[in-house]
């Protein structure tokens, strides 16, 4: 188990990042990045457009090769696992710009979700629950995923996520290019899946939205973490409201 | 409809049936990695060749030909293996020209190993042609059409009923995304290139007792199978077994009606034609993604 404590809490910690670096040829996109997210948090990881925010994200779930530095999943060291180890580890992300299997239907994208279960009534039990979750969903099932609207895709998209049954939820950039209405009825089915005790490392751009209902949170800047602090500690700080918030 | 056209229509979709198996295992190939395996007609002579060879062996007709499918299929699973992998993220272009590489090899080898020679196969059943209309149909056209038509529905309905089917599109439409649910795409592409080898073995081996074969029958079959997937329309299954028909027959009706020396220029110029009116061809995916 790991020994990590995350500021004022001693929840012991499900990924812990130790020293993370990623890039694309010799452009270090990620550089020397630790943090941790505890066991039923909800952190949330703000910064700017190209702050490597996605690439980070993508080291965790494996489909990015890491440089340097280690990822530990509930105290295992998984920085050399393939995607699909991670996944069945319980590490399932929901990808920047949706990325449903546009041509497939709805009912399809997430019984893929699902690939790596074996058990049909398991995985039909969780479909339902995820048309209970999001009724559009159910409404659209027969329909190629790709004609849904934006809304309805990251819903899809989270859905899908969801029927991997993830002990971690990894979510990029869920509010981009939605209407604000649309963003607050995301956001709040995000807390709703942290109050069932999904542990859950979101990234975001919309830097008011993710900390105000983050446990904690991490400020990143061309690649490295500047700040951290709980989510009000950051939501208060002046630094991030002048930067982040245009306070 | 006057005999002779009928006569060239029969032999049109028998060999447009093969085209259609060849051109279904270009496809397969391209969705899984958007590369164009021009290997794809080795395995079209790999199969006729290898039936022949286990017969000559005097091994039984239903063995011969389960080994003449798994074997190519073992190449295909070798080429991505040898050939494919170890070029992981090279450019498209590069991958196909390795491709090219892999079919001169194979066909090399074939050439040392089987000979020059010609090969005929017997028919797998009757020889007696049967009369429909004034022309003849022979019994291996029906072999020829009513195997090609099973494998179409089984392809079908592994690719819209079953999960893992379902994970090979998820690939190749979004192949990050299929690697964030767990799907290891790397054992998609191998299964692509073991299915798209055995649906070309499976071709060679129908088309075997009415045309022969030999080391270099390939280049042909395989060039014209990849013309009748891109005049369906790349990356289309049902769009390539429309455009394997289409080619097969207006091969057939041009060497019957113009001269049969332009027989084999034919889908080349078709290929032309459809590409200039419809660039995406006949079935081609139209872009309405939503972003």
């Amino acid at each position: 188990m790991a020994t990590t404590k995350v500021s004022g809490g001693d929840t012991p910690m499900l990924l812990e990042i130790d020293g993370l670096s990623a890039g694309y040829g010799r452009i270090e996109a990620v550089r020397n990045v630790s943090l941790a997210v505890g066991r039923g948090q909800l952190v949330a990881l703000v910064g700017a457009n190209g702050a490597g925010k996605t690439t980070l994200l993508r080291t965790i779930s494996g489909v990015h090769r890491s440089s340097g530095g280690r990822v530990l999943f509930d105290g295992r060291d998984i920085t050399r696992h393939r995607p699909a180890e991670r996944v069945r580890l319980g590490i399932c992300q929901v990808p920047e710009g949706r990325q449903v299997f546009g041509p497939l239907s709805v009912a399809d994208n997430l019984r893929l979700g699902a690939y790596i279960g074996c058990d049909r009534r398991v995985i039909a039990d969780d479909m339902d629950r995820m048309y209970a979750l999001f009724p559009i969903l159910k409404q659209k099932a027969a329909l190629p995923a790709g004609t849904l609207s934006g809304g309805q895709q990251q819903m899809l998209a989270m859905a899908r996520a969801l029927m991997g049954r993830p002990r971690m939820l990894l979510l990029d950039e869920p509010s981009m290019g939605l209407a604000p209405l649309l963003v607050e009825e995301i956001l709040a089915a995000v807390n709703d899946l942290r109050k069932q005790g999904i542990t859950i490392f979101l990234i975001e751009q919309n830097a008011h939205a993710a900390l105000s209902i983050a446990d904690h949170g991490y400020v990143i800047e061309s690649g490295k973490v500047v700040l951290s602090g709980t989510g009000a500690e950051l939501l208060g700080n002046e630094q991030v409201r002048a930067a982040y918030l245009g306070i | 409809m006057s005999a002779q056209f009928l006569q060239l229509l029969f032999s049109g979709i028998t060999v447009g049936a093969t085209y259609a198996l060849a051109a279904l295992g270009f496809t397969l190939i391209y969705n899984a990695s958007n590369v164009i395996n021009f290997a794809q007609g080795e395995f079209i002579m790999l199969g006729g060749m290898l039936t022949v060879f286990f017969i000559h062996t005097g091994l039984p007709m239903p063995l011969a030909v389960a080994l003449a499918i798994v074997l190519p299929a073992g190449v295909g699973i070798l080429i991505e293996k040898l050939a494919i992998q170890p070029a992981k993220g090279a450019e498209v272009v590069a991958l196909i020209i390795i491709t090219i590489g892999a079919s001169l090899l194979i066909r090399g080898l074939a050439q040392v190993f089987f000979g020059k020679g010609s090969f005929g196969l017997e028919p797998f059943s009757s020889h007696a042609p049967i009369d429909i209309g004034g022309a003849v149909l022979l019994p291996q056209s029906l072999w020829v059409l009513a195997v090609t038509a099973l494998v179409v529905v089984m392809l079908w309905l592994f690719f819209s009923r079953t999960v893992m089917g379902k994970a090979i599109r998820a690939t190749s439409c979004n192949p990050l995304a299929a690697q964030l649910v767990g799907i290891d795409v790397h054992w998609v592409l191998l299964l692509s290139y073991a299915l798209s080898a055995a649906l070309g073995a499976i071709g060679g081996i129908l088309l075997t007792p009415l045309t022969m074969t030999s080391y270099d029958v390939g280049i042909m079959l395989g060039l014209k199978g990849f013309v009748a997937a891109v005049v369906g329309g790349l990356g289309s299954g049902l769009g390539a077994v429309l455009g394997g028909l289409l080619v097969g027959i207006i091969e057939a009706m041009s060497a019957g009606y113009l001269s049969s020396a332009y027989k084999d220029a034919v889908p080349f110029v078709l290929i032309f034609i459809i590409l200039f009116f419809l660039p995406r061809g006949l079935m081609g995916a139209k872009a309405t993604e939503r972003v």
